[in-house]
């Protein structure tokens, strides 16, 4: 039998028809769903008269409209609280498993579905949202879809989807001591472009990975479709395993060892033929930060902002000029030492307890930059309450932090919180587009401890030497 | 789903790369504003000035161009986001085509839900269309530059002799051209899916047993 990747596998395994040349109706074993256009798809469908098809397979949690400030019961205003109500009514009505506002279940959906132990390896996942990519890190083929094909799952529990070209993305070799999987995957886009994984399926792996604890694989996964994959994977291990155990939705007792025997030969066969490898050494690694207004336009901390002459072709070197203007940077000013007003610790990439963790040591007994407002905004009830249980909070409580609700919040802006016009930012979340933290705001993606180091210094500092 | 065949209209050059999804709608409006009302706040931040007057270096407020039926775009067109609202948006703006070197993947699939065909070209080839759109409508200062996009035959034609072949998804292809709802071609094959979840219940029962 021919040699098959992790991607083929799982792939082959949910093919109910074949359509076309290379063109599959997949079953879809998870589908994820969010406030922001989860109940109007589920009512959509009901207005045709179909049925949602395994309500049972189908998991929603209100994440993006929900405000984040402490004590909050829901949105911020009218209309996302008849976003959510529509959520609410549509999912009793159909019998669909709802972590609202309140559980502790309920969290930013990409961190819950791990979590609850409903990102499986082997499965698919998708969810209306392009960061679905994350779950890849259990093993799955996870990735985003638009509203239409949301209510195509509800209604048939599958999606006729085009089969992506593999990519291997090897990292060699151990990054240096404060380098972390936020570092790793900004490298990667850094090196391969925002449009470098477009048409493909990524299986990260190498023995930064095998080593690379789960929720490092989960932030690493997350920005797979930053570099235009929408699907990033990763084989499940023993990391995978140890980690999912006794989650609540997890496969117990017996349907565990099933699982687990299954889940063993879900790796790539040892000579496996990828369309396209990509290898990068992390031993040389530092931290990264971006410079521009998309996720390409990355450099580590102690590098200076290209010159324009140094772009590639003249549509890129305009997207620079835009991109600088838009920040207020000029080209080959040092990125170090840039004044910022705001940091957010939070969102689907860097909001889970191991991310906080790192973040509250470089805190730890320390005071935020007096001009600088800082928020720490847990990625579930769940993540908050370990945290708390360990006296996160308190930490960044005491350094000038607010610690608030789980939910997407600054990341997307699309429950009103907000950075302000001209506002600097250094944000541990996964996009620095024109715009995405409220219009004109400046957004240096990060990982969590150069946002923490950031928000003390008041600019832009390398955490490792502050 | 309103059908593809043949479109002849004006073109405009769009020359970003990585135009993202956010930028061409805003997250607020997506939740507030309705599926027809789209296309009012489709690149509000670079279209509009803060009066809600045009801008007049947003191409598309350009005289020749706020009849285009059909962007030229760059690279990594409609990357970032998942929301369909983005087709909705240029949609709702009158653009029924976009064609370009690479699209964000999400967005190439959203577009043949909502009728828009998107078109892979290589990248000299659309450097090629925009810079004659641009030459042009410089040239010909009152009149319009209109292309003609023909998915039954697969090419586009241009006024300056240009003829570009190009590829599409053949069921893809098809669903345009007859207006085809996927949900419905899929409940044709529901027997295969009925098959799939038994034997899926069968083979990996922890796929189904969800309590907690």
């Amino acid at each position: 039998m021919a040699q098959r990747t992790l991607f083929d596998k799982v792939w082959s395994q949910h093919v109910v028809q074949n359509l076309a040349p290379n063109v599959d109706l997949l079953f879809i074993d998870r589908h994820l769903m969010h406030d922001l256009g989860g109940g109007d798809a589920i009512f959509q469908i009901r207005q045709r008269g179909l049925k949602v098809r395994q309500p049972g397979l189908t998991f929603a949690t209100p994440d993006h409209v929900v405000e984040t400030a402490p004590g909050r019961t829901g949105g911020m205003a009218p209309w996302a609280n008849e976003t959510l109500s529509l959520l609410r009514k549509q999912t009793l009505e159909t019998g669909i498993r709802l972590f609202d506002v309140g559980q502790i279940s309920q969290g930013i959906i990409h961190v819950i579905g791990p979590e609850q132990g409903i990102s499986l390896p082997g499965t698919t996942i998708v969810c209306g949202d392009s960061h679905t990519c994350t779950h890849g890190a259990m093993g799955a083929i996870a990735f985003g879809i638009g509203a239409t094909e949301v209510q195509h799952v509800l209604a048939t529990q599958t999606l006729q989807q085009t089969k992506p070209k593999t990519m291997r993305v090897e990292f060699l070799g151990q990054p240096p001591p404060g380098i972390n999987a936020k570092d790793m995957i900004l490298t990667l886009i850094g090196l391969i472009g925002a449009a470098g994984g477009t048409g493909y399926a990524i299986e990260y792996c190498g023995k930064a990975i095998d080593t690379l604890d789960m929720e490092g694989r989960l932030t690493l996964c997350n920005l797979s479709i930053e570099c235009g994959a929408k699907v990033g994977m990763i084989a499940p291990d023993q990391t995978t395993l140890n980690w999912l155990k006794d989650k609540p939705f997890a496969p117990k007792g017996d349907h565990w060892h099933a699982a687990a025997l299954n889940w063993a030969s879900l790796v790539s066969d040892v000579d496996a033929v990828f369309d396209k490898t990509v290898i990068i050494d992390c031993t040389t690694m530092s931290p990264q930060i971006t410079w521009g207004t998309s996720p390409e336009h990355v450099i580590s901390v102690a590098q200076n902002i290209p010159l324009l002459d140094e772009a590639h072709d003249l549509v890129q070197r305009q997207a620079w000029s835009d991109a600088l203007h838009y920040m207020g940077l000029a080209p080959g000013q040092a990125i170090h030492g840039t004044p910022i007003q705001r940091v957010f610790i939070g969102s689907c990439t860097n909001s889970r307890l191991t991310d906080l963790q790192r973040a509250a040591s470089v805190i730890q007994g320390r005071k935020v930059a007096s001009h600088v407002k800082a928020w720490v905004v847990p990625g579930s009830m769940l993540v908050k309450q370990q945290a708390e249980a360990e006296g996160l909070d308190q930490i960044f409580k005491v350094a000038g932090f607010e610690w608030r609700e789980p939910g997407c919040s600054l990341c997307v802006g699309a429950n009103g919180e907000l950075v302000n016009p001209g506002e600097r930012c250094v944000s541990t979340s996964n996009r620095n587009f024109t715009g995405r933290q409220g219009p004109g705001a400046r957004t240096h993606l990060a990982s969590p401890e150069m946002a923490a180091a950031a928000a003390l210094a008041g600019s832009i500092v390398d955490h490792r030497n502050f | 789903m309103k059908k593809f065949e043949v479109l002849t209209g004006v073109a405009a050059p769009f020359v970003h790369a990585n135009v993202d999804t956010d930028r061409i709608i805003r997250i607020e409006r997506c939740a507030r504003v309705s599926r027809q009302d789209m296309g009012l706040w489709a690149f509000e931040s670079e279209r509009f000035e803060e009066d809600g007057s045009d801008k007049p270096e947003f191409i598309l407020n350009h005289i020749l161009f706020k009849q285009s039926s059909i962007l030229v775009a760059s690279e990594n067109f409609g990357c970032g986001s998942s929301r369909e609202m983005a087709v909705w948006a240029i949609a709702g703006m009158g653009i029924r085509c976009v064609i370009a070197p690479s699209f964000g993947e999400i967005f190439f699939g959203n577009c043949f839900q909502n009728g828009v065909l998107p078109i892979r070209l290589p990248h000299e080839k659309i450097a090629e269309i925009q810079n004659q759109l641009l030459i042009g409508s410089k040239e010909n200062e009152r009149s319009q530059v209109s292309i003609e996009v023909d998915l039954i035959h697969q090419h586009i034609k241009t006024p300056w002799n240009g003829s570009y072949p190009f590829e599409v998804d053949p069921l893809r292809r098809m669903s345009l051209l007859e207006g085809l709802d996927p949900i419905e071609l899929t409940l044709k094959s529901l027997s295969l899916i009925e098959n799939h979840e038994l034997k899926s219940k069968i083979e990996k029962p922890w796929i189904w047993n969800l309590k907690c």
